[in-house]
């Protein structure tokens, strides 16, 4: 992991004002942010490792737990809600086994929620990485899950 | 290259796209598209087209609004209107090919109407259908119509222009020219943009910045992510007009990260803009330099909020600077002045230069001048963005251009403005939009969020909903906003238990305004508004909850329960098998019972019940049970 890290902090030396740039990257490249990468982080930027955690721990974004190789993302916004996201998110929690926030065993998937995907006129959606599943019922959830690969 | 050659050169290129002799295929691959299905339509056109042996250009392009008919595709044909086709799967693709493409029937049973000014017998031209007629799209202006990623698609149809007519006039000329103008902010406050851009340019300061705010966090809205994706130049265009009038060098634009496609756009775009000498040093051959950054933004709503935005693209935690405090036109960026609009403020700055004010104020209200974007979502018929006049009634928007409720439902709600703004009842829905008229009626402009409810949504369980939102996204340094937020939702969570006290309401109130009254941000003063507003106009729903137990729309699991209708069921067995907690008990053919106990309201039964049968009711209060049993 060291290699990978020194490679994505290198052209940051001492730029404070790219913090959050900075641990965008890095969690990019591995996952998440494990204690080693906010300690390098803070070395590299000269910040104190209070305000790196103060900083990743204020938005949505950033983890500090390793993820599942697919992030399920259940939209919890008003046309969503309205139309039942709840229910779409009791059903995958109930099809994967897991519940909000949490991985599973096999670490395949990781499902959290968000307040709003932006396309409220497909709900209720969720969004398998980067591919938005829109119009779901309950039924359709498991369907979904059933039919992805790896 | 002058900007007269520059357009020359685009418009040619879009003259031979538009007149060539190769039909076009336009599909509308923003991210509503893509959810829909878009990508795998042009996979199939592109099967279709090279098994025929048909020669037709497939152009990528963003969103024309009508998000219920995706995926929406167009369809040139050399000297013949344009004909849009809703819905389009990959079946309907190989079909369209082979009777449109090399046949001559339009197949008008597929088609949303024709776009432009020729027409087709039996096809309706799109601008006469009622969901169209009563929209102006301005700002919409090229949404759906060019392809983003090429910039002289964007040079063809007006693109630039404004930009090379502001470098023509002085700054204080472009400023006056918004003032006059009376574009007020489209990020939701309202503020006069001309006066924004005023402060910005009278700002003492050796460095200022121009600040996009891309963070459309309002659970409900995505316009702003429609226009980047759509039409990411004209964004651009409008920051880099707002760079030379304050007199700032240097851009950014702060995008949500839940946005990949607008990112990859802007990015692309930005490029572009380079390449043809629109950003970067001596645009266009002045002394005027300008360049612009992307920064994501890392998930959390308050960066809305100007002060709290800027902090964050500085690296830090962003909560708002607590009062009293400088305007960000003053000391916003690094301190520095700082000028900060919506997108839609800046993607409409290019027309009103080009076009002039007037122009722009030509439609719309005295004081609410130009267009209003919605994104009309929730339980309505035709879902998607619409672009109207200021003026327009709630009424005409969700009965003519929404075309009423989906599923034949009964309107209930509308709630406006997002977390922070408030839900309407039937009574208002011939208020007129406009930010004075929607505020004086307990709700807000806002970014533009309008999600219909109708007689199965609960209103207590849409503010709690609201609450839980702006609990979560607080930030925290506010006491009223951090505590007054948990205990409003607290509150409202017991009455959706049915665990509501007589004096619950008075309390609700009052809570609202000590959190209203005791907040910096606009997050925490307006994050009453959907409490206030449902007990201003659904009072008797809240009271149904505390005193009967009741939840009428049949939404708060503790208040409901369902059973089995003896006299309807057929024992087909569905219910009992899909029943996740095994509730549900009965044989073959023999009538069927949930077991109360081990019941949680999931609602599956009801959902897996064959319509032929609808067996399984829902009732509210439980106690209702024990009557029909």
């Amino acid at each position: 992991m060291h290699e990978r890290l020194s490679e994505v902090l290198s052209p940051y030396k001492g730029r404070r004002d790219a913090l959050i740039p900075i641990l965008q990257n890095v969690q990019a490249e591995i996952g998440y942010l494990p204690d080693e990468a906010m300690l390098e982080i803070a070395k590299t930027t000269g910040l104190p490792e209070s305000r790196v955690y103060a900083v990743a721990s204020f938005y949505a974004q950033f983890r500090f737990k390793p993820r599942g190789r697919h992030t399920i993302m259940v939209c919890r916004g008003t046309a969503c809600h309205v139309r039942g996201a709840e229910k779409i998110l009791e059903e995958t929690e109930r099809a994967l086994g897991i519940v909000e926030g949490e991985t599973t065993e096999d670490k395949k998937y990781t499902l959290e929620t968000v307040a709003c995907i932006g396309c409220c006129a497909l709900a209720p959606c969720i969004m398998i990485d980067e591919d938005v599943e829109a119009k779901l019922t309950p039924k359709m959830v498991s369907e979904i899950l059933d039919g992805r690969a790896e | 290259m002058s900007f007269a050659e520059l357009q020359k050169k685009a418009r040619q290129e879009w003259d031979e796209l538009q007149n060539g002799d190769i039909p076009q295929i336009i599909v509308g691959t923003a991210t509503c598209g893509r959810s829909a299905g878009a990508m795998a339509v042009i996979k199939a056109f592109e099967d279709a087209l090279k098994e025929k042996g048909v020669q037709a250009v497939i152009v990528e392009v963003g969103c024309i609004g009508p998000c219920y008919a995706e995926p929406l595709v167009n369809i040139a044909k050399p000297g013949k209107a344009v004909i849009a086709y809703r819905n389009v799967t990959k079946a309907m693709a190989a079909e369209l090919v082979d009777s449109y493409l090399i046949g001559d029937d339009p197949l008008p049973h597929y088609t949303l109407g024709t776009i432009g000014e020729k027409t087709v017998e039996g096809i309706p031209r799109i601008l006469d259908t009622p969901s169209f007629k009563p929209q102006e799209r301005r700002v919409f202006r090229n949404c759906g119509i060019i392809d983003p990623t090429n910039i002289n698609h964007y040079l063809a149809n007006e693109g630039y222009a404004g930009l090379n007519k502001a470098l023509g006039m002085t700054q204080e000329a472009v400023v006056d020219e918004m003032k006059r103008s009376g574009l007020r902010g489209r990020g939701g406050g309202g503020f006069p943009a001309g006066r924004k851009w005023e402060a910005g340019l009278k700002a003492k300061g050796s460095q200022k910045y121009v600040v996009c705010n891309a963070d459309e966090g309002d659970p409900g809205a995505f316009m702003d992510r429609a226009v980047i994706e759509g039409d990411p130049h004209s964004v651009i265009e409008g920051m880099i007009i707002a760079g030379y009038a304050i007199g700032a060098d240097t851009g950014y634009i702060y995008v949500r990260a839940e946005y990949p496609l607008a990112i990859r756009r802007l990015e692309r775009a930005i490029k572009q803009a380079h390449e043809k000498g629109f950003l970067g040093k001596n645009i266009l051959g002045t002394d005027f330099s300008f360049d612009i950054n992307i920064f994501p933004g890392a998930g959390a709503f308050v960066c809305g909020e100007s002060t709290a935005l800027t902090l964050s693209i500085e690296g830090k935690r962003g909560m708002p600077r607590v009062a009293p405090r400088p305007r960000t036109t003053e000391a916003g960026l690094y301190d520095k002045p700082t000028l900060l609009n919506n997108v839609k403020t800046f993607s409409s700055a290019p027309m009103i230069i080009t076009r002039g004010a007037e122009w722009f104020a030509s439609v719309g209200t005295e004081k609410s001048t130009g267009t209003a974007i919605f994104a009309l979502t929730g339980k309505v018929n035709n879902c998607g963005l619409i672009e109207v006049p200021m003026g327009i009634t709630l009424r005409e928007i969700i009965f003519d251009i929404g075309g009423g409720i989906a599923d034949g439902g009964k309107f209930k709600a509308v709630q406006t403005g997002g977390p922070s703004g408030g839900c309407l009842p039937e009574a208002l829905l011939d208020t007129p939009i406009d930010y004075d008229s929607l505020d004086a009626a307990g709700s807000i402009m806002g970014s533009g969020g309008m999600v219909v409810m109708d007689e199965k949504t609960c209103m207590v369980d849409v503010a709690r909903y609201f609450l839980d939102f702006t609990e979560i996204e607080s930030c925290g340094q506010c006491v009223p906003c951090r505590l007054g937020t948990k205990q409003l939702l607290d509150i409202l969570k017991d009455i959706c238990k049915g665990k509501g006290k007589k004096k619950d309401l008075e309390l609700l109130v009052e809570l609202s305004h000590s959190v209203h009254g005791g907040s910096v941000c606009g997050l925490g003063q307006t994050a009453a508004n959907p409490v206030l507003s449902t007990i201003r106009y659904f009072r008797d729903e809240y009271e149904a909850h505390i005193n009967d137990k009741c939840c009428p729309a049949k939404v708060c699991k503790p208040l409901i329960a369902f059973h089995i209708l003896e006299d309807k069921c057929a024992g087909c067995t569905l219910c009992a098998r899909s029943c996740p907690v095994s509730a549900i008990s009965g044989e073959k053919k023999k009538v069927h019972v949930i077991d109360q106990k081990l019941c949680v309201q999931c609602g599956v039964c009801m959902e897996k019940c064959p319509k032929k049968f609808s067996a399984v009711e829902c009732v509210s209060p439980k106690e209702k049970i024990m009557e029909v049993a």
